[in-house]
């Protein structure tokens, strides 16, 4: 039966995704400019692939498959792969981590809005897990597009071209006895406020994240609260002890962080939706990066913050319900 | 707009009205809509209507209460004639709307989305619209049970909408804060705008006059700003009483809900199963407090309301309709348009498609709005909710959507009713933004029906329970009474036997006589055989068993005497 209402918002899943995508562009012209075009073919594998996978799981789950495919959602979690994998990974790693992310983490779980974990994050932790030589090496600005070409077709290739994250590399060093500010600009791999380039397209995550939220497609309220957590953390610990820890605009411009403040804890499916819950969300996923950061075995620890948070959503979603209208009056 | 709504939002804290100086409280929630499309028929005045071939006037008054009919078939009546007596408490009585002959007493198509028929009278007139003797209120204007009973009398209901009898709420009296609601804050409709440029000193009046009624010390009579000229009319309408403050709030939908305009107003939330009253604040439509005046003053029974014809119509506006117009004569005083599919009632976000156009105009038909597809576009098909979360922030109840959504598909009633379900208004703002076009409040309607339809079952299951142990111990209960009667009377018969034996004893001893037989009493063969005696005592209970037995056979079952 068709009641009211009779009018709707001109609004689709497809245009929220469609904005997501647009968002990511900026992001996706800089690391063009900065590192050469291997991103694009990354893009374009990750893409195909992705609605692939959905719609071939789609049809043997004997789902509707045009309008599923059409909502651009699996767009959406192919680029944040993409992005949150170095450029440089090889083709096939791509093509896997789209095969965890959409087959296992979306469709598994019954599709789009039914999985608990973000799907681009579930995929990258079970790489990084597997091939944590693949996913430390990012490239430099200075790296030829040749050997970028070479090492994405998965041509055995040179180590030194490529190198590890500015926190990679600080983490490693600080566990191996040097101070912090010894290595601070010692290393191409640092550019002004953080990784060398990174640190750029990281800001141009932040605009495209403002465009979502000016949009209303993202609570501001997610990002804010990620970004002044790991900030008030990370400027603590730096005051405290800073030989050991990096200055906060390292944290805070590194390449992972803007990307998860406005594009990965930003999910909603895998999210919280209560106000207040939200904020506890996003300041927990900054705790947990904070802490894996400077005291986990990995690179970066955004994937498994956000996967922890993800388990705790409903929980946090349960206790954090807003008063309703006319509670707590007699 | 995420930056100016954001703005504004920081700056309705301390939101004051610049037309009253009066500060407003924030409310929760709404859409602003880009068009509103009250320009249609904003600017048209009031007119009249033809008078259609006949009116179907209903005597269900609301949907707990029917009036009893009064009138018989073939009698004539006349405009404002009583046909209807009120039944109950929430009652109210039935007019004619104008004089003609009752040519039927039936199930007539009703103005309701289930399109189930009702009693109503079938009246014919006869052209002439002769009203009987109008009696105005006599009593004093603060006298709230005479006022309740006039008004009960002369059949008034909110106009907003909901019909709700406007003598039940004046019963809650005294309270604090009368408000008038004029926000009119639903799309396309502008008959409360219309009403209150053309009328506003008899509102003003019918405000005084229950604010008399119900010892009310302030008037507010809240209009949304998107209506200039309507604020205007009711400032100047309203400068000469000093008690009422016309209040210019913000466009924003649903502020004209009865609890949003009460907290944007007051800043009270009255809570879902609590009335306002309770809260010291009672809410009647701009209509409605003009209808009391008329009634109050001029002795006019409820017989017409302003009605909005718009859409897709070449010849939109506000009319003036009786109760018991039937639709169908109405659509053609606005001339839809060829391409019209359907038409709703009310507006488009509360309101619903007629099932059945040969319904009459009620007192809560706001608006009649020709649609077609042009218009309201059939929805998209359904998508999985992604949880984006859009519906949460509108929801003017502070509900989450998404969660009642998910709760109501997996049919997990309870917890839908612990995320308190019940407090949803079916405003319609969730699923007007829903990005998956997901018939939200449709899901909310499904639950809650489901949940009134179990604990119905519910109760019905309780009250056979208490029916059928009510009916066991009323068993044991006639058991235990009738032991009680039969040894009772078996030790009376066996004094009355022993009085007896030791009587015909005494006389045998006192006369001598030997001609003492069984003839003298066949229940006592011999008298001083106490074996005989019992046996015969059993027998004769025996005998009385088997022909009550035989009489309850005849009769029918016990359970139809329970």
């Amino acid at each position: 039966m068709i009641t009211a209402p009779y009018w709707r918002a001109p609004v689709s899943v497809t245009r929220v995704m469609g904005w997501v995508l647009l968002a990511l562009i900026p992001a996706i012209v800089l690391h063009v400019i900065f590192f050469g075009p291997v991103l694009l073919a990354q893009l374009l594998l990750a893409s195909v692939a992705a609605v692939a996978v959905e719609a071939l799981l789609l049809w043997v789950r004997r789902r509707p498959v045009v309008s599923a495919i059409t909502d651009l959602s699996a767009l959406v979690t192919a680029w944040l792969l993409v992005l949150a994998l170095p450029a440089t990974v090889p083709w096939w790693l791509t093509l896997l981590g789209i095969v965890i992310a959409i087959g296992v983490a979306k469709q598994l779980y019954g599709g789009i809005g039914q999985n608990p974990f973000n799907p681009a994050m579930v995929a990258f932790a079970a790489l990084i897990v597997s091939f944590p030589a693949e996913l430390s090496r990012w490239p430099l600005p200075t790296t030829p597009v040749a050997w970028q070409w070479a090492s994405f077709l998965g041509t055995p290739n040179v180590d030194a071209l490529a190198s590890a994250t500015v926190l990679d590399t600080l983490r490693t060093a600080v566990h191996s006895g040097q101070a912090v500010s010894e290595l601070l600009g010692r290393s191409p791999v640092f550019g002004t406020l953080s990784g060398a380039g990174y640190e750029w397209i990281a800001v141009a995550f932040l605009a495209g994240g403002l465009l979502l939220w000016l949009r209303g497609i993202i609570p501001g309220r997610l990002p804010f609260a990620f970004l002044l957590t790991l900030g008030v953390l990370s400027t603590l610990a730096w005051l405290v002890a800073p030989e050991r820890f990096a200055p906060p605009w390292v944290h805070l411009f590194a390449y992972s962080t803007m990307l998860a403040a406005f594009f990965i804890i930003t999910d909603p499916v895998s999210g919280v939706v209560t106000p207040r819950g939200q904020w506890v969300f996003a300041a927990g996923a900054a705790l947990l990066v904070f802490l894996i950061r400077h005291f986990g075995q990995f690179p970066d620890g955004v994937a498994f913050a956000v996967l922890l948070m993800n388990l705790a959503a409903p929980w946090i979603e349960m206790k954090t319900q807003p008063r309703v209208f006319g509670e707590d009056h007699p | 707009m995420r930056w100016f709504s954001w703005l504004t939002s920081s700056a309705a804290n301390t939101l004051v009205d610049p037309v009253s100086g009066r500060k407003l409280y924030p409310i929760d929630g709404g859409i602003a809509f880009a068009d509103y499309h009250k320009q249609e028929t904003a600017d048209i005045p009031i007119r009249n209507v033809a008078m259609p071939s006949h009116y179907i006037v209903p005597l269900r008054v609301n949907p707990r209460f029917t009036a009893r009919p009064i009138v018989d078939i073939g009698a004539r009546v006349r405009k404002g004639e009583k046909i209807g007596e009120s039944e109950g408490k929430f009652g109210v009585a039935v007019h004619a709307p104008t004089s003609g002959v009752i040519r039927d007493l039936g199930q007539y198509p009703m103005t309701h989305v289930s399109g189930l028929p009702a009693l109503a009278y079938f009246i014919e007139p006869d052209g002439k619209d002769e009203a009987i003797e109008p009696t105005p209120y006599r009593g004093a204007c603060d006298d709230t049970d005479r006022i309740r009973d006039f008004l009960q009398q002369m059949g008034l209901a909110g106009l907003g909408g909901a019909a709700f009898p406007s003598h039940a709420k004046v019963a809650s009296s005294p309270v604090k804060t009368l408000i008038i609601n004029g926000a009119e804050c639903e799309p396309w409709i502008t008959c409360d705008d219309r009403l209150m440029r053309e009328h506003a000193s008899e509102i003003v009046a019918g405000a005084c006059d229950l604010a008399a009624a119900i010892h009310a010390q302030e008037i507010l009579i809240g209009i949304e700003d998107n209506k200039p000229q309507a604020i205007a009319a009711m400032q100047a309408a309203a400068a000469n009483h000093g008690t009422v403050t016309v209040v210019a709030i913000p466009t924003i939908y649903p502020a004209g809900g009865e609890k949003q305009l009460i907290e944007r107003l007051t800043g009270i939330e009255v809570p879902y199963g609590h009335l306002s009253a309770e809260f010291g604040v009672l809410v009647f439509n701009v209509g409605t407090a003009r209808a009391v005046h008329r009634a109050l003053t001029y002795g006019e029974p409820l017989l017409e309301r302003v009605v909005t014809l718009t859409g897709a119509a070449d010849n939109p506006g506000n009319r003036w309709v009786r109760i018991g117009h039937p639709i169908a004569e109405l659509i053609p005083e606005m001339a839809p348009k060829p391409e019209v599919d359907r038409y709703l009632l009310g507006g488009p976000m509360t309101g619903f498609a007629i099932p059945d156009l040969d319904a009459p105009i009620l007192k809560g038909s706001n608006c009649i709005i020709a649609a077609s597809p042009a218009l309201f576009p059939p929805p998209p098909p359904e998508q999985p909710c992604i949880r984006c979360g859009a519906c949460a922030p509108v929801c003017p109840a502070r509900l989450e959507p998404m969660e009642l959504y998910w709760f109501a598909r997996a049919q997990q009633f309870g917890k839908a009713q612990e995320f308190h379900l019940f407090d949803c208004i079916e405003c319609g703002c969730c699923a007007y933004v829903c990005p998956a076009h997901i018939p939200l409040v449709d899901y909310y309607r499904y639950a809650k029906s489901e949940i009134w339809e179990r604990e119905r079952e519910k109760s019905k299951a309780q009250q056979s329970k208490a029916r059928f142990e009510f009916r066991n111990y009323r068993l044991e209960r006639e058991k235990a009474e009738k032991a009680a009667r039969a040894a009772a009377k078996a030790a009376e018969t066996k004094r009355r036997l022993e009085a007896q034996a030791q009587e015909s004893h005494a006389e045998a001893t006192a006369s001598g006589t030997n001609d003492r037989d069984g003839a003298a009493s066949p229940s006592a063969p011999d008298a001083n055989d106490a074996a005989a005696r019992k046996k015969a005592l059993v027998e004769a209970a025996l005998a009385r068993a088997r022909a009550k037995r035989a009489a309850e056979a005849t009769e029918p079952s016990g359970e139809n005497r329970e």
